[in-house]
């Protein structure tokens, strides 16, 4: 393979993982509408749609194991491909969470959640929103806005805390929505989880373009 | 009574040319290179090399055909000396002396400062006055078998021929000729082995074989070698320097760092262009 087919197969690379990004995006999206809606149908095709999501994570992996062998990149190309075996590891667990709270949209069959939902939806457009930009730092190679990603995080953690408090206090004021309330504590977790690998992808950002490995949260906490 | 400088000027640094291609480890200095130029006739080949060659470190020598790193290597034995015309400006200190003061015996300092060529270069001699005929050259007078013995065992040799000594050194393979060369090279106890392009005509066998012998050698020899294979640069050496070419074909260092920071990640996007294929 001629160096420039290489760096075409690169650029290739990049677009698929954008690619598997917007539909990690979606999933996130589509699976707290689902929720909100109780569109048992549309939860039961994320779930499907997951399976899709892991064969492409695998097929990128592949991808970047074939090019390492082949063509022993080096500087920013082998940084690419080392970030990129990370960050599709990243989405495809954002995957699974979006699949985890179609799951739980699931179990809640036809009972309405407990509460409206209002933080909840908000969560997951701030998650989905770091997911989008920390990809979006990945092809403009912007550090900048890797950081303004991290520093998002401290927002979706404190919603979360805040989701917290409150579906413990309604536990604590009826045992009877402890079942309910746990089915939303763990839709609010996957979010926050969501955010934390949005956040591990813009670390990533920072490695790529700068050649540092290192946690954000502990340079700008 | 501890001596105070409270008060007084701050003490005057001699001024001298800042390099800033060094090498990031701070072990002893072999071969110091301060604005080295070399001309062969009117043509400036290399132009304005400032370096630090560590001791017993593997630093490699990379960049495009032209570059210059072939003649640096060959400033640091006077090899250049042998070509008419070619005149050779700026420092090289070894251990802190000019290579090229005047008092300075090259075939003296040649033992000191061994080379190891592209080429197996054999002569068409036996496997042992291959080797004995380095220490020959340097007067020695030691205990001949032993000295033999000794470099081959280094060269990673000896259990293949320990047994057809007196045989003709052309019968080997091309990758044992070559540690016949290393051997032979060895053989005056150099502090410096310069290699260029050792294992480019070799097969990837041997070329291994070579690069486990570089790996085993620079625990008490300061190794220096030129390679076009940036893979085999990335997993012998400790440092690189990486060259270039102007347009006016001088050759020019253009970074001199730890190799896992030259091939990671870079600090001049020629060095960066080069390494990853985008040169033009």
């Amino acid at each position: 393979m001629l160096r420039s087919e290489f760096h075409a197969d690169l650029q290739k690379l990049q677009d698929d993982l954008m690619n598997l990004g917007s539909m990690v995006e979606k999933a996130t999206i589509k699976a707290i509408d689902a929720l909100k809606t109780r569109d048992l149908v549309l939860s039961q095709k994320i779930i499907e749609e997951d399976d899709v999501i892991d064969d492409i994570r695998y097929e990128i992996e592949a991808r970047c194991e074939d090019l390492i062998a082949k063509q022993q990149p080096l500087a920013t190309d082998l940084r690419l491909i080392i970030a990129i075996m990370h960050i599709v590891g990243e989405l495809e667990r954002i995957g699974d969470y979006a699949e985890g709270v179609a799951k739980i949209s699931l179990a809640m069959g036809d009972e309405a959640p407990l509460k409206p939902l209002i933080d909840i939806p908000r969560m997951a457009q701030k998650a989905s929103l770091m997911t989008r930009q920390s990809l979006d730092a990945l092809v403009q190679r912007d550090v900048d806005l890797a950081i303004t990603v991290a520093e998002s995080d401290d927002e979706v953690d404190a919603l979360y805390d805040q989701i917290f408090r409150e579906l413990v206090t309604f536990m604590i004021e009826d045992p009877r929505t402890i079942q309910r309330a746990t089915y939303l504590l763990w839709v609010a977790h996957d979010l926050e989880r969501i955010a934390d690998r949005a956040t591990n992808i813009a670390e990533r950002v920072v490695y790529l373009v700068t050649g540092e490995l290192s946690k954000l949260k502990e340079i700008f906490p | 009574m501890t001596e105070t400088r409270e008060g007084l000027d701050a003490p005057t640094v001699p001024k001298l040319f800042v390099n800033e291609h060094t090498a990031s480890d701070e072990s002893n200095t072999v071969i110091d290179v301060n604005k080295l130029d070399v001309h062969y006739g009117t043509f400036c080949a290399v132009r304005g090399v400032s370096m630090k060659i560590k001791e017993n470190r593997v630093t490699a020598f990379i960049g495009p055909s032209g570059c210059g790193k072939s003649t640096v290597l060959r400033c640091f034995n006077r090899m250049n000396d042998l070509i008419p015309g070619a005149r050779v400006t700026g420092e090289i200190n070894f251990f802190g002396q000019d290579l090229y003061a005047a008092e300075v015996d090259p075939t003296e300092m040649r033992s000191r400062v061994g080379m190891v060529f592209q080429k197996p270069n054999p002569f068409p001699k036996s496997i042992y006055d291959n080797v004995a005929f380095g220490l020959k050259v340097n007067g020695y007078t030691g205990n001949y078998p032993d000295a033999v013995e000794r470099s081959l065992k280094r060269a990673a040799l000896w259990g293949e021929v320990k047994d057809r000594l007196k045989e003709n050194a052309l019968q080997l393979s091309g990758g044992q000729q070559q540690r016949l060369c290393i051997a032979r090279a060895l053989a005056p106890e150099p502090e410096v082995l310069l290699m260029d392009e050792p294992a480019s005509a070799l097969d990837p066998i041997s070329t291994l074989a070579i690069e486990q012998l570089i790996n085993d050698l620079c625990k008490d020899v300061s190794i220096i070698i030129v390679t076009h294979n940036m893979q085999q640069a990335a997993r012998v050496s400790h440092e690189t320097a990486f060259f270039m070419v102007n347009d006016d074909r001088a050759g020019y260092l253009v970074e001199f760092d730890d190799t896992s920071k030259i091939f990671t990640n870079p600090n001049d996007e020629r060095t960066e262009a080069y390494i990853t294929g985008r040169f033009s």
